[in-house]
């Protein structure tokens, strides 16, 4: 149990200058030295009287893996179309190396994309298909042929070269998109949900080629998806956006760790949240939370300070709730109930606890060791216990 | 099982034996008599009560004069020509007014493609021979064309249009316009969207992206197109006798009047006869094209 500890979160609440969860190997956001590749200013993007994008503004630093996650209709799609020249805004201006591109047409962009469905030319070979651009430059024809070589080589599909699209494999196919935007070595790189056809194992090793290939070419990635792993997996940084707005922008641990509303929080992986009221502040900006008449208040830490009487959420991580069958002794806050249900995933098992109150809390444990003799079963009165720290106060 | 499977292969393979081959054989047999003056109008028939005899005869007196006729006058080499050049021309008429129609259509917005699809076929509902007559109201020089633009001014004296090859060019492009049109915009509508964007993001332009993208996905649908009208055009015969005139010499036309004029029935066997052979060159394209369009679907 001992390795949940291990990565509680931070203990004060986060601002603007504290440092990222772990060492900050690449953080040109926190440099304020450091001129963003992209910037979006006041943008917002009108479909009569739909609004898919909704006074955003926000930069995208080079080399970043940037990530837009949200559910469909959130703007994420929107927001790469523009990027990429296929929409106008409405209102705003979006800035590439501080010059505005709205007025120039895709074609004139420094600017290439991976679309969803791959978009490879069905009459044309797969190294005609990556040449395709290369060619449009009116490059020398030795140097498109060797830039052709260089992408085969990159994606691994020097074999491939003379198929047409339709003679190859879905993985294949991925991969010759994604060579095909590449190989006129864009400034800025858009993958509009690069691995949403493929099968999940395939899709997790893609997503390990592709940061390494982000890696390998210093590309800048803005990434679409409304997979939460995938960002989690290959980002620098995710937004989340709902409904036009960007709710949060942050490194994956932080999104992950300090959501800044319920919002993200229940986006983002798997949360219990309880309802309550804020009161009695303690001095090192902890605070009570009130949730059930007659139950003990919950001390959790808030982002930003709240004032007694606000009506809060306190969000915690299944993994950061221990269960036991006796009583904790020394902890802050320790709930008593009932385990309703077990899901049993592998490496981990999650017990759905019914407290006296009607919440139900979900606890995970990591199966450490094989064929481990159950400890809890359906029915078991048991003990749920989580650190003052473990969890996150939420307002909005 | 089995059984069942060869009756169903055997029922087109009768459909084609009863309605073309055998009545092809009856053509081409005619085709190697001589013409007389009875009933039917051409001579060797078969009599069955001669028995093996009587069919031995009856062989004996087949030969291939009409074929060796046909190369001997030059009118029927013109009128193969001549049919050839316009039934070319007028395919790549069709094919130069149907595609934008296509394309206009594919690009529609979903609403209305019923609707339009509609007015191309549309035409279908009136006789082809009411259809070719009311453009001889149209194109004479006394037609609505000529009066409206003498009205306006555009000109001063009625343009001949009826009774040249302008004429029967307009026919056939207007008779065939729907085969054209309806598997061109088959193709286009089939086209993914995000291919021409791709092509822009790749740095064409919009006009770039078209013929590097649109022209060759939907060259099927232009083949397939090209081939139905080349087809009957090459063959047609309605459409020049009615709104060509003398000099419009197209091969349709001269079986006609052999075979009802001069009633020569074996002189228009055999010129039936080169004209399928000519054919079957265009068809068998098609059918490749065909093929290979459907294979590429999969």
């Amino acid at each position: 149990m001992s390795e949940f500890e291990a990565h509680a979160p931070v203990e004060a609440p986060p601002s603007e200058d504290t440092a990222p969860i772990g060492p900050p190997a690449f953080a040109p956001w926190n440099d304020p030295d450091e001129k963003p590749l992209i910037q979006f200013r006041n943008v917002t993007k009108r479909f009569g009287d739909f609004t898919a994008i909704d006074d955003l503004t926000i930069d995208i630093y080079a080399k970043e893996f940037f990530a837009l996650l949200g559910p469909s209709g959130c703007g994420k799609t929107t927001l790469m179309r523009m990027l990429a020249g296929f929409e106008t805004p409405t209102e705003g201006d979006i800035l590439l190396d501080g010059k505005n591109i709205v007025p120039v047409p895709p074609n004139k962009r420094p600017v290439n994309m991976m679309f969803q469905s791959y978009a490879l030319f069905p009459h044309l070979t797969v190294a005609q298909n990556i040449a395709f651009g290369l060619e449009r430059s009116k490059a020398p024809k030795e140097q498109v042929a060797a830039r052709v070589d260089e992408m085969l080589k990159l994606v691994q599909l020097q074999k491939f070269g003379g198929r047409k699209p339709h003679q190859i494999s879905g993985g294949q196919r991925q991969r010759v998109a994604l060579a095909r935007s590449l190989a006129k070595a864009p400034k800025l790189l858009l993958l509009d949900e690069p691995l949403g056809a493929l099968d999940k194992k395939l899709r997790g090793e893609t997503q390990f080629e592709l940061m390494e290939i982000q890696e390998k070419t210093g590309t800048t990635f803005v990434i679409v998806t409304h997979d939460q792993e995938e960002a989690m997996t290959v980002a620098s940084r995710i937004a989340v956006m709902d409904h036009g707005r960007m709710v949060q922008v942050d490194t994956p641990d932080r999104i992950y760790e300090l959501p800044n509303s319920v919002y993200v929080a229940d986006f983002i992986g798997d949360v219990n949240l309880i309802k309550g009221k804020a009161a009695s502040h303690h001095k090192d900006g902890k605070v009570e939370i009130h949730w059930a008449e007659g139950a003990p208040p919950i001390v959790g830490t808030p982002m930003a300070p709240v004032a007694d009487g606000t009506q809060c959420s306190f969000g915690i991580r299944p993994e950061k709730v221990h269960i036991t069958k006796k009583l904790p002794e020394g902890k802050a806050n320790i709930v008593r109930g009932k385990i309703v249900d077990i899901a049993y995933l592998g490496n981990i098992s999650t017990y759905h606890v019914k407290l006296p109150t009607g919440e139900i809390i979900k606890a995970q444990t990591s199966n450490n060791r094989r064929i481990e003799r159950r400890r809890f079963t359906w029915d078991d009165e048991v003990w749920l216990w989580w650190s003052e720290t473990a969890g996150v106060v939420l307002t909005g | 099982m089995r059984a069942g499977k060869s009756f169903l292969i055997l029922v087109p393979y009768l459909w084609l034996l009863a309605l073309f081959l055998v009545p092809f054989g009856i053509v081409f047999k005619i085709s190697l008599s001589d013409t007389a003056l009875a009933i039917p109008p051409y001579m060797p028939t078969l009599d069955f009560s001669a028995g093996w005899a009587g069919l031995r005869d009856f062989l004996s007196e087949l030969d291939f004069e009409n074929y060796v006729f046909l190369t001997q006058d030059d009118l029927y080499f013109k009128a193969y020509m001549s049919s050839l050049g316009i039934a070319i021309v007028s395919t790549l008429l069709t094919l130069l007014v149907g595609y934008p129609i296509a394309y206009g259509m594919a690009n529609a917005s979903e609403r209305y493609r019923p609707m339009l699809m509609m007015l191309v076929i549309l035409p279908f509902w009136t006789s082809f021979l009411i259809r070719v007559y009311a453009w001889m109201g149209i194109l004479s020089n006394e037609g609505f064309l000529n009066q409206f633009l003498l009205w306006t001014g555009i000109i001063s004296d009625p343009l001949v249009i009826m009774n040249t090859n302008k004429a029967v060019y307009i026919g056939i492009v207007y008779t065939y316009l729907p085969f054209m049109v309806l598997p061109i915009y088959a193709t286009l509508e089939k086209l993914d969207g995000s291919l021409l964007e791709a092509a822009e993001d790749l740095g064409c332009g919009r006009i770039e992206a078209f013929w590097r993208v649109t022209v060759p996905l939907s060259r099927p649908g232009a083949l397939a197109g090209s081939f139905l009208v080349f087809i009957p055009a090459l063959g047609e015969f309605v459409i020049p006798s009615l709104l060509g005139g003398s000099s419009t010499l197209m091969i349709g036309k001269v079986l006609w009047e052999e075979f009802f004029s001069n009633r020569d029935w074996p002189v228009a066997s055999a010129v039936a006869v080169v004209l399928l052979l000519i054919l079957i060159i265009p068809i068998i394209l098609f059918q490749r094209n065909q093929q290979a369009a459907q294979e590429a679907d999969k």
